[in-house]
């Protein structure tokens, strides 16, 4: 139940392209055809249901404070949470072409529909967005990381689908010129993005959700000053 | 400019308006986006990228020749890396509430495909005061983009700008009632705040400008 929750909620609710804007610029840049945008969603799927697990043991058991307890008492103290940034990248663009080699060598024809693209992921902003964001929503375990991982995926590819069929469709309208082409793209996507915000409500039951939001914050402010007390406190000591 | 060449000073003002970063070469939309809702943000994310690609330019310009072509995009992500890390600590450290809003999106900008577009296309076959200017032109096309959104859905949004009402006091006291703008019945338009508008700013910031330049039409 946890997991279906998790995946309708990245799907629609938390989607990357229309609540977060993650992976905009391969959004727009590559969804002129239909045919093409399969290929990128398909290979963002793919890299993000294998990075966000992957980057998530990262944090786990090396970046977390004291996630270096595993190794002994004395290492409980270390915090390396300030080089995610540089490890999750590194993981990215490491699988990125670690998945390249493997598909080219065991699957021709799925590294020729894939092939062109697979480069262009490691710098698209949806696949460190997703591990980002893994970490600051605390996802708490490697399937529930998984899970997210690929419903994101999902999510992006519903979206560059979406747009690359209007796009399709709106070559026959009558635009005006100055829009034509990047203005309607983004203005079309801004209404959709209004339209997906009426997901909002679908796990919870409208305003139940927003109550419990705001509870949560707050519970999350308090914890955050209870941890600077007893730093302070630990300082003084 | 006697500071500057006319070729060199081209590289910065180029991408203020017709070779601008967001509306005509698409790149770094995302980050551009999402943190725009209120004008402090946008600014100290502009001035963070100001930073980031004009040193991270001037970084790849002078490692070009050494750079295994094999593995560039690899040692551009480290180099970026490190530098938006150094960006993150300080803002954690002297902006930490602001930092909390921009939240994931200061990482984000390591895959700011701004930075990797200016790398690839720029820095990496020119010297590094030329690729210098270049970021901060790229960087500073993208601020103004970047304080023009932020401006108008602060504005119209919640009435303030950097925080502080410029309308008038939509509640004020309970003598006076409501003041300024307000009193006339104006009322903020919450919908700005929320993401979509962005999106359609963006989209009506790019209509204005093809307007009046011709030249960059699309067609289709």
């Amino acid at each position: 139940m946890e997991h279906l929750e998790l995946f309708l909620k990245s799907i629609f609710i938390d989607n990357m392209v229309f609540a977060t804007f993650l992976g905009m610029c391969s959004y727009l840049a590559v969804s002129k055809k239909v045919s093409t945008a399969v290929g990128l969603g398909a290979a963002v799927i793919f890299v993000l249901a294998i990075t966000v697990p992957l980057n998530w043991l990262l944090d786990q058991y090396l970046l977390q404070p004291g996630a270096l307890s595993w190794l002994g008492e004395e290492y409980a103290a270390y915090d390396l949470s300030f080089l995610s940034f540089i490890m999750f990248i590194a993981t990215i663009a490491t699988m990125v072409q670690l998945v390249e080699i493997v598909v080219e060598k065991f699957s021709p024809s799925l590294y020729n529909s894939l092939g062109i693209f697979l480069p262009l992921i490691a710098v698209n902003c949806a696949i460190l967005g997703g591990s980002l964001f893994m970490q600051s929503r605390e996802i708490a375990t490697l399937g529930l990381a998984t899970t997210y991982g690929i419903g994101s995926g999902i999510g992006w590819f519903l979206a560059i689908l979406a747009i690359a069929a209007i796009r399709e469709k709106i070559r026959y309208s009558n635009v005006p010129p100055a829009l034509r082409g990047l203005g309607i793209t983004f203005i079309i996507t801004g209404l959709m993005a209004i339209g997906f915000m009426s997901f909002g409500g679908m796990l919870t039951g409208g305003d139940d959700e927003a109550a419990k939001e705001t509870k949560s914050a707050q519970v999350d402010e308090l914890n955050d000053t209870e941890k600077e007390l007893a730093n302070n406190t630990k300082v003084i000591e | 400019m006697g500071l500057l060449s006319k070729k060199d000073a081209k590289l910065i003002t180029d991408p203020l308006a017709d070779n601008n970063p967001i509306t005509i070469q698409v790149l770094g939309i995302c980050s551009a986006l999402a943190i725009t809702a209120e004008l402090e943000a946008s600014i100290v994310m502009s001035i963070s990228v100001l930073f980031v690609l004009g040193v991270g330019n001037v970084v790849i310009s002078l490692m070009r020749n050494i750079i295994p072509s094999k593995i560039r995009i690899i040692v551009q992500l480290i180099v970026v890396a490190t530098l938006v890390i150094i960006v993150d600590l300080v803002l954690k450290a002297f902006a930490y509430e602001l930092s909390k809003t921009l939240s994931v999106f200061v990482g984000l900008i390591i895959t700011n495909c701004i930075i990797m577009g200016r790398f690839e296309a720029f820095a990496l076959g020119n010297g590094p005061w030329r690729s210098f200017l270049d970021g901060i032109g790229n960087a500073a096309g993208y601020g103004v983009i970047l304080i023009i959104v932020g401006f108008f859905r602060e504005l119209l949004g919640s009435g303030t700008l950097l925080g502080i009402p410029v309308l008038g006091d939509p509640i004020g006291t309970p003598e006076t009632g409501p003041t300024g703008l307000y009193a006339l019945g104006y009322e903020n338009n919450g919908f700005m705040l929320l993401s979509p508008m962005a999106l359609i700013v963006v989209g009506i910031i790019i209509w204005v400008q093809r307007t009046r330049n011709k030249a960059l039409v699309e067609d289709h």
